[in-house]
């Protein structure tokens, strides 16, 4: 117990001296989380708007598919991205194993479908009467597809934050194609807060642990509440 | 201006719309009244666009709206439509009104007199920069009518606008429509299921009733002189009763309705089944020992069965071997000392009896 209150009275001082490690660390996990939603976004926001505003046979099964995507595994997804990155793999020779970019790659295909499927919700869950108002008023189909995404984007707004926490908090991709490295350049490392966590605390650096959890607990709540903020205007 | 021509539309298994045929003056208002379920809505949706009919053709100025999909955008410029569930974008007011006009890339300038003007039109003038989603029903209502409104619409499509709003704002909205239409000239085609507010704002009525129109006509031809016993029924006569011609004579007939013979004005000929219908308000009841002879009249003797109060009235039903019902005010109802078991006579003219073909139905 008395370890425990140590460990967080340590951790406290760690997040108040703005201490190097744990601050490059939690920059690093939002930088390469955060271009991994962007990038996922960029993608499922027209592929969901896509499949909503279409009628195609399979649709209901397609979207049922993407939401039982919602919980792929991480280390199914690392491991994917593992097997096509390694040396071996088709992508060997772009040399991306262990890097941040691999990162990237691995939690932008994790988030996709998460981003897809809320995207198809956001927009469907728009009022049928606004469609039709929409329409009655003249719209063309592009003016109709961006005035609703206008009406859908608190929502789609949440589904970005919802994907945004997922890639942030995940561990198993990050720890199979980004390997927890601590090199000597900001840029190669690849060592985030949920891989650091893993490995401080198998190390029993308690503190470290529980500052690191404190930096990730923060972030969620600091994006939450910005999402709140924006919804509430 | 707007002409139906035998239009149809099922959804899967279901007949909504079974043939309808009519046609929208150019600056009239027009009301299509009928009970819920009717397809009031779904007639207004095929003539904005909304869908497709599944037969018939709908013109508008002669052109075929649903032939040419190339046309489709431009044909439903000129039309503006308003929703029976007040609907708002997730915006200021003046940016729910500003949406349509965009569309039509109308400059800004133009566009903030033209919202000006509309916001002072609807009686919101000041509310611009409120967000839309935190108006009363009725406000949003104003704001989707002012969105239709400031494109300048020929015709104005709204469907049952005033459903599910105070009474108030129900009276705002029928002003504007009447304004609207005055002022603007626009032709207005609304939907509605209280028979009043037709009678209240339409040149003209269409009553549509099991997917057709069952009878078009001024309100006055529609409420005085229904086309068959479900349009009686529908615009509140509360006596319809069915019988057979037995005698027929310049323009007067008997009618035979079992237990009873009716005098009626009507040229239909002996042995035609008919029904007749009498409006509550057209039935007079006196006691029954000093029931005078009316002239050219019906008097029948009955037994008072309920007197139920309606507003400031009263509605007494009495059994004249048939229910009848009339209605009478409070004061009339207490001179005459009516209850249950009053025995009373109940009269009218055979001028207040309206006959039509006896309906299959």
């Amino acid at each position: 117990m008395y370890e425990i209150i140590e460990g967080f009275l340590e951790a406290i001082r760690l997040i108040v001296t703005l201490d190097p490690d744990v601050m490059a660390i939690a920059a690093r996990s939002i930088i390469i989380s955060l271009t991994a939603t962007i990038i996922a976004t960029l993608f499922a926001v027209p592929l969901g708007a896509a499949i909503n505003f279409s009628t195609f046979p399979g649709k209901k099964s397609l979207i049922n598919l993407i939401q039982t995507l919602y919980s792929l595994p991480t280390v199914v997804v690392g491991l994917l991205i593992f097997l096509l990155i390694s040396r071996v793999g088709p992508f060997g020779f772009l040399r991306l194993l262990f890097t941040p970019t691999a990162m990237v790659i691995a939690q932008t295909v994790l988030v996709l479908p998460i981003l897809t499927g809320l995207t198809i919700s956001a927009l469907s869950g728009v009022d049928p009467v606004i469609r039709d108002t929409l329409y009655s008023l003249g719209a063309t189909r592009l003016q109709f597809l961006i005035n609703i995404m206008k009406e859908a984007r608190f929502a789609i707004l949440a589904a970005v934050a919802v994907g945004f926490g997922r890639a942030i908090s995940e561990v198993g991709a990050a720890i199979l194609v980004g390997g927890n490295i601590m090199a000597s350049s900001f840029a190669s490392s690849t060592r985030v807060l949920t891989t650091a966590i893993s490995l401080e605390t198998s190390m029993g650096n308690i503190s470290q642990s529980i500052a690191l959890g404190i930096v990730l607990l923060v972030i969620a709540l600091g994006v939450n509440l910005a999402i709140a903020r924006v919804q509430h205007r | 201006m707007i002409e139906l021509d035998s239009v149809s539309k099922n959804f899967d298994d279901t007949t909504v719309l079974a043939g309808v045929t009519g046609q929208v003056n150019r600056g009239e208002i027009f009301a299509v009244i009928g009970p819920s379920g009717a397809g009031k809505s779904t007639l207004l949706r095929l003539i904005d666009l909304l869908d497709t009919p599944t037969e018939g053709t709908i013109r508008i100025n002669g052109l075929d709206i649903h032939a040419d999909k190339e046309r489709r955008l431009s044909i439903r410029r000129m039309m503006g439509m308003v929703f029976q569930k007040p609907a708002v974008f997730n915006t200021t007011v003046t940016e729910n009104i500003a949406v349509g006009l965009r569309f039509r890339g109308t400059s800004k300038s133009e566009i903030h007199t033209r919202i000006e003007e509309a916001l002072d039109t609807v009686g919101l003038a000041g509310y611009g920069e409120r967000r839309a989603r935190t108006l009363s029903g009725g406000e949003m209502q104003r704001v989707a009518l002012a969105r239709a409104m400031v494109i300048e619409p020929e015709v104005l499509l709204m469907d049952e606008p005033t459903a599910n709003l105070d009474p108030v704002s129900v009276e705002m909205i029928e002003e504007l429509v009447i304004r609207i239409n005055r002022d603007l000239g626009t032709t207005i085609l609304f939907s509605t299921h209280d028979m009043y507010q037709g009678q209240r704002l339409a040149h003209r009525i269409g009553v549509l009733m099991d997917g057709t129109f069952a009878q078009v006509g001024t309100p006055r031809e529609v409420f005085t002189l229904p086309a068959s016993r479900n349009v009686a029924r529908f615009v509140g006569i509360e006596n319809v009763v069915d019988g057979v011609v037995v005698a027929a004579e310049d323009g007067m007939s008997a009618v035979d309705i079992g237990n009873a013979r009716i005098r009626a004005r009507s040229s239909f000929s002996r042995g035609e089944r008919v029904s007749l219908c009498i409006r509550s308000e057209d039935i007079r009841i006196a006691p029954a020992i000093r029931g005078r002879r009316v002239f050219d009249g019906n008097i029948l003797p009955g037994t008072v069965t309920s007197v139920v109060p309606r507003g400031p009235f009263s509605r007494v039903t009495v059994d004249c071997g048939f229910p009848l019902s009339s209605v009478l005010s409070w004061k009339a109802v207490e001179d005459l000392d009516l209850r249950e078991g009053s025995q009373v006579t109940a009269s009218f003219t055979a001028a207040s009896v309206h006959v039509v073909r006896a309906g299959e139905d």
